[in-house]
């Protein structure tokens, strides 16, 4: 069967120094953006409390950073992003599908918890 | 080298080597175990009475925590380079990286053991509350994920490593990727815990 994406990885051949250099600086880029992150979630977390008015939006701002955050280290690190496209559908499709469910589930759940609570 | 068909070249109607495959397969029962204990901490957390989770929860070392962060994705950045290196045929490289993986790791365990003492010291065990339960679970199994991490890549450190190169140079860089797509899932799992269960 033929490749039908672009395999900078592959068994096939040893990389040249070049496309070495290539795949390094992407390496590098998306560790710079991994501390930026951690460092924005680090301030965030440290200095907005439970109490703070703000509570909500960073309870979502954790959501996307940290999905972000996955999504680098599985399609850069893990190298999914440059795997043929069935295999990078049937491992994606099913974990977006899960975590999706499991919002949904903690905000629909939270949501009759707190209503059970108000009624007391 | 193995009488196992498809560990190197792909399957022709996959167009994968079993290899990869398999730990993709593995990954997500993975998946589903640390899954279960995420969905287990999102309906205690629900259930607990309100601030109790918040409470608990600032008992823990943020700093640590942080450190151990930008060790774990330090380590996934070398092996990944360790694995690039294989392919750009310098083994020496190869090997520098795969040390600081490793020193990594270690590292990750050093601040691990300390912070779990300090919980001991003051009393603090898994059955104190529902929060450290489901703490000491989660943060536990990844500690475990680490530890077994750990001795695979030892093991391509030593001299096997070595002789492999020597041997089937395509197999050792195969042997590597496959160890990488572990160690960034472990990663991968510590940067759920770490908002979680530190920063939330």
């Amino acid at each position: 069967m033929e490749r039908d994406d672009l395999i900078e990885y592959s068994l096939d051949g040893h990389h040249s120094e070049e496309e070495g250099k290539k795949i390094r600086k992407k390496i590098w880029k998306v560790t710079l953006l991994l501390t930026i992150i951690t460092a924005v979630e680090v301030a965030l977390g440290a200095y907005i409390k439970q109490s703070n008015d703000l509570w909500p939006f960073v309870k979502w701002t954790f959501l996307v950073l940290t999905v972000l955050k996955a999504g680098y280290i599985v399609m850069i690190f893990m190298h999914l992003g440059d795997e043929r496209k069935w295999l990078r559908n049937v491992i994606l499709i099913p974990y977006a599908l899960f975590i999706i469910y499991l919002i949904f589930i903690a905000l629909w759940e939270a949501l009759a918890v707190n209503d059970a609570w108000s009624g007391l | 080298m193995s009488n196992i068909p498809y560990i190197l070249e792909d399957r022709p109607d996959t167009g994968l080597n079993n290899s990869k495959l398999g730990i993709w397969i593995f990954l997500a029962s993975e998946v589903m175990l640390f899954g279960g204990l995420f969905s287990a901490y999102v309906f205690l957390r629900i259930a607990a009475p309100e601030g109790d989770f918040d409470y608990w929860g600032s008992k823990l070392n943020v700093p640590m925590a942080t450190f151990n962060t930008m060790v774990l994705i330090t380590s996934s950045v070398t092996m990944v380079m360790s694995w690039a290196s294989l392919k750009l045929q310098q083994f020496d490289k190869y090997k520098m990286y795969l040390g600081i993986t490793i020193l990594c790791a270690l590292a990750f365990l050093v601040v691990k053991y300390f912070e779990y003492t300090s919980k001991f010291e003051y009393g603090v065990y898994p059955s104190s509350s529902t929060f450290m339960g489901i703490y000491f679970t989660l943060t536990g199994l990844h500690v475990l994920h680490i530890i077994g991490g750990l001795f695979v890549l030892v093991y391509f450190w030593t001299k096997q490593a070595d002789k492999m190169w020597e041997e089937n140079q395509d197999l050792l860089a195969n042997r590597i990727e496959i160890t990488g797509l572990y160690w960034h899932f472990v990663d991968l799992v510590w940067i759920f815990l770490f908002p979680i269960l530190y920063l939330l």
